[in-house]
């Protein structure tokens, strides 16, 4: 049931999806890390969801001391290899350099980041707990995502057994299969799960805790329950013609080529949202092979939540998008086997700031694929099986401190309770909440 | 009426005698190895050069340097075990001759080093006259391998024989003799006053430093690795430009020793050379620095000099020469009642707090983080740096998202400065002492200025206040 995943890359996929940012050589990664101030009490610290010791870790890069740099790293996020790749640098460590008020050039963190964690798992990867006694109290995870795994290491390493659920066949959430392979192989993604995995993380996969009498289950076999669920499937187009076979959510599309295979894509693709996902799908189907990605985007351009960055690239590559632009229907070729087009409507904000349809400012375009990415909708129905489990907006209400939420059996942390932010937001809210769960485990256990 | 403009002269003479198109010379080393080495090096620029030491020929080790980089850059201090000319004595002889006729406007120096023998000074003193060096240096400095055989610093540690051979040089030379001193001893002066006494027209400071660079972790032999051993060499670069300007302060402000000076260690640039000049050197030698990147490092050093000379308004060299020499002092005369304050400039600031771990840490506790809040500690004392980190490191950090976050969290208070507020240290001026440190490790220049704040104090050394307390009467005041 849990055996070693499969960690090679495919080639055709490593050749279609080179790294947007390919890893610094040995030379520059010292240089680099010379440039280091070493501030002290360092905003990049302060920036990181998971307080990395940032300054300390280049150091050990610069002093030639790279194993402990990587585990300087992995002491605040057991995913520092992910993190690495996905997070948003310029709005996190990297934003709060000093450099900026320097010479403008802020220290490359993520890359150095990286060359240190690329260089452990190259070397086997081992972190050595500090005690391999296991004591008593047993907590369980649902859902094989960063919050999860992250909250089991913690564990781990106070020496706590932890057990992870998740109904897919590989752990690692949206980190495996929803981030773009340009940022983050699926490979390298479960390369870094095994580390975890060798702490003595147990995993069952390919079980879905849905029902009243799994829960039980769990609740009588481990002391506290996590909830790593994340945000739910994507949010559908409610819109004719939808359900035709040439739509295909966002994230479904990702895994697709990403996991499964699948590295076919249409020839004129549209992109429906513009988020940080959009963004991914519409840079994916370019790498795929489509000769047109247009993006349709309901409000205008300073509105969009992809990160800018996200945006410059997509523009550079080519990406089309059309603002104030709403999808009315999606149009089936006559034969009604495959999609021909879209038809769009042209909207305006009123004075109540509701959108509105511009009357008679319906156009269409030719497409034969439609990638709607508007957003993923919480896990509500499996949500209020968790008894006494509350919820807000959606989320669900913990106490930021101790990630516990209402009902004092469960805790959470990640997507399900942030609403959808980085994969380091994840990591914290899983480590932060480890270290409350212990202290329940100690007084529970002694 | 039309003012003519001259650049500023930037040839020296030195010790009376010995004429140069600038001050600046090779040393006596590798680079100055053979007649095609020096006149390529007169092309590209330099006023002279020193010949690599004659003496017997020697057989040289494999692996000869080895040097000290520091946070990536190379060189930092270079450590060598080479040993004086391999080349046959006539070969040499033949260069200088041809070099010296092809370059006569050139300063050609011989350095000399054979056996304490009279007779053997008397003979290459001859030798190196008549092929027309321009004046003699004599090596009593070279700290490895030489030295073993009773030559190079051998002699220079012993004031007796550096004397004596110097005397015995003299009676033979025609042209200025330098002695080249060794800082592999306890007071350089002693050995400085033995050649003045002996006779030396001139002295070159310092040659290089007994050292041992490090050591390879992995085969656990020191560098440079010769057939797995190593021996200690000298070491030079611009690591012992400040010990070498010590010893040349040293020589030059003791009026038994002090003699026309050529300055050497760590010499990489025309500032370098301007402190050298400025604490009474005639002139410089440079051996490191070309090593590294070659001849063609000259022309800045000209240039460099030249455009110094012009804006300080200097015509010639002597118009600086030795100019900083008096500020050099003993201790007891600084005046104890000169104050100095560090300020922090806010608008430059970049917030990397390096001055405040540095005053906690390394000074005298007088940098705090409290213009925003939180800066003390619940009993009223200022928090310490781990206390500060700690309350960083519990604090809840999210990637901004705007679509997420409360619009309250997004916008701070507006912020006077580029760096926020709650990073910009701040100095307690009654409780600093001046010490530099912060100003020193601010990697902004002039971002940390010491700002002068003793109003009319009138100054006092130790040694005015230990005669004053020993004095009844101005104990009353």
């Amino acid at each position: 049931m849990s055996t070693a995943p499969k960690q090679e890359a495919n080639p055709e996929l490593v050749a279609r999806f080179p790294e947007l940012h390919p890893p610094l050589t040995q030379v520059s990664a010292l240089t680099e890390a010379n440039r280091c101030l070493y501030c002290f009490d360092a905003p990049c610290t302060a920036a990181c969801p998971t307080h990395i010791d940032v300054p300390r870790f280049i150091k050990k890069i610069a002093q030639g001391n790279l194993r402990g740099s990587a585990l300087t790293i992995l002491d605040a996020n057991i995913l520092g290899a992910s993190c690495a790749r996905v997070c948003p640098v310029d709005v996190l460590c990297e934003g709060a350099c000093v450099m900026h008020r320097y010479n403008k050039q802020p220290i490359e963190i993520g890359l150095l980041q990286r060359h240190a964690m690329d260089a452990f798992l190259a070397n086997g990867a081992t972190i050595e707990l500090e005690s391999t006694e296991t004591r008593q109290g047993r907590v369980a995870c649902i859902g094989a995502g960063p919050a999860s795994l992250a909250f089991a290491a913690e564990l781990r390493r106070r020496g706590y057994g932890v057990t992870i659920f998740d109904s897919r066949p590989l752990p690692g959430g949206l980190n495996t299969y929803g981030v773009a392979e340009y940022k983050l192989r699926a490979s390298d993604s479960l390369r870094e799960i095994e580390m975890i995995r060798g702490m003595g993380v147990e995993f069952q996969f390919g079980e879905r805790i849905e029902g009243e009498e799994q829960l039980n289950r769990l609740e009588k076999e481990f002391d506290y329950v996590f909830l790593g669920i994340g945000l739910g499937a994507m949010r559908e187009l409610q819109i004719p013609g939808c359900e035709q076979a040439g739509v295909v959510d966002a994230l479904k599309f990702i895994a697709d080529y990403k996991t499964g295979g699948r590295l076919s894509v249409g020839k004129r693709v549209i992109v429906v949202g513009a988020g940080n996902t959009a963004i991914d799908a519409a840079r994916a189907a370019l790498r795929l092979g489509a000769e047109e990605v247009q993006m349709v985007y309901r409000r205008d351009e300073a509105s969009i939540s992809a990160f800018q960055f996200e945006y410059e690239y997509a523009k550079a590559e080519g990406v089309k998008f059309h603002w104030w632009t709403q999808p009315v229907a999606v149009l089936a070729s006559e034969d009604g086997r495959k999609i021909r087009g879209i038809r769009c409507v042209r909207v305006e904000s009123a004075a109540n700031g509701e959108l509105r349809n511009v009357a008679g400012s319906e156009w269409e375009t030719a497409c034969d694929m439609v990638i709607p990415a508007i957003g993923q909708s919480p896990l509500l129905e499996f949500l209020q099986a968790c008894r006494g489990v509350k919820l807000e907006n959606g989320r669900v209400a913990v106490d930021r401190a101790t990630g516990q939420t209402s009902n004092a059996k469960y805790f959470a942390g990640g997507d399900c309770v942030n609403g959808g932010r980085e994969v380091v937001d994840a990591v914290a809210d899983g480590k932060r909440t480890a270290v409350s769960v212990v202290r329940f485990l100690e007084k529970k256990h002694g | 009426m039309v003012e003519k403009k001259t650049s500023p002269d930037i040839s020296v003479l030195f010790a009376g005698k010995i004429h140069s198109p600038n001050p600046f010379w090779l040393a006596s080393a590798p680079p100055t190895n053979c007649g095609e080495q020096v006149m390529r090096a007169f092309d590209a620029g330099w006023g002279g050069a020193v010949w690599k030491t004659l003496g017997e020929p020697i057989t040289n080790v494999s692996s000869r340097y080895s040097s000290i980089d520091w946070n990536g850059q190379r060189m930092m201090g270079l450590n060598n075990i080479e040993l004086i000319t391999d080349r046959p004595l006539a070969v040499n002889l033949r260069e200088i001759s041809e070099v010296k006729k092809r370059y006569p406007r050139n300063t050609l120096i011989a350095s000399l080093m054979v056996e304490s023998k009279r007779e053997a000074w008397h003979t290459i003193v001859q030798q190196a006259e008549d092929a027309g060096a321009d004046g003699l240096e004599l090596n009593f400095g070279c700290p490895h391998g030489m030295s073993e055989r009773g030559m190079g610093s051998a002699v220079g540690q012993v004031p007796e024989y550096t004397e004596m051979i110097t005397a015995w040089v003299k009676e033979k030379a025609r042209t200025p003799v330098l002695v080249k001193l060794t800082p592999n001893i306890s007071d350089i002066r002693v050995v400085a006053r033995a050649a003045k006494r002996g006779g030396a027209d001139g002295l070159s400071a310092i040659n290089t430093i007994n050292s041992i660079t490090g050591i390879d972790l992995d085969t656990f032999v020191p560098r440079p690795n010769v057939d797995g051993r190593s021996s200690h060499g000298g070491y030079c670069g611009p690591a012992v430009k400040p010990i070498a300007l010590n010893l040349v302060q040293q020589v030059q402000g003791d009026a038994d020793a002090n003699l026309p000076l050529s300055g050497i260690g760590g010499i990489s640039d025309w500032r370098d050379a301007v402190e050298f000049l400025l604490l009474g050197c005639s002139n410089v030698q440079v051996c490191t620095a070309v090593m590294h990147y070659g001849y063609r490092i000259v022309d800045d050093m000209c240039d460099g000099l030249a455009n110094w000379m012009r804006e300080k308004g200097f015509g010639k060299i002597s118009d600086f020469q030795g100019k900083s020499l008096e500020r050099v002092q003993e201790w007891k005369h600084l005046n104890l009642n000169y104050k100095i304050v560090a300020r922090i400039h806010e608008e430059t600031c970049i917030g990397c707090e390096l001055c405040y771990a540095a005053c906690w840490d390394g000074a005298h506790q007088c940098i705090h983080l409290d213009r925003v809040g939180e800066g003390h500690s619940g009993n009223g004392r200022h928090a310490t740096p781990a206390e500060r980190e700690n309350v960083s490191r519990q604090r809840i950090a999210m990637t901004p998202i705007p679509k997420l976050d409360h619009p309250l969290l997004r916008n701070g208070d507006a912020e006077p400065y580029a760096t926020p507020l709650s990073r910009i240290p701040r100095v307690d001026e009654d409780e600093c002492v001046g010490c530099n440190l912060c100003s020193l490790v601010c990697p902004v220049d002039g971002c940390i200025t010491m700002e002068r704040v003793d109003k009319n104090v009138a100054a006092e050394s130790w040694e005015q206040r230990v005669a004053n307390s020993a004095n009844p009467a101005r104990k009353c005041d």
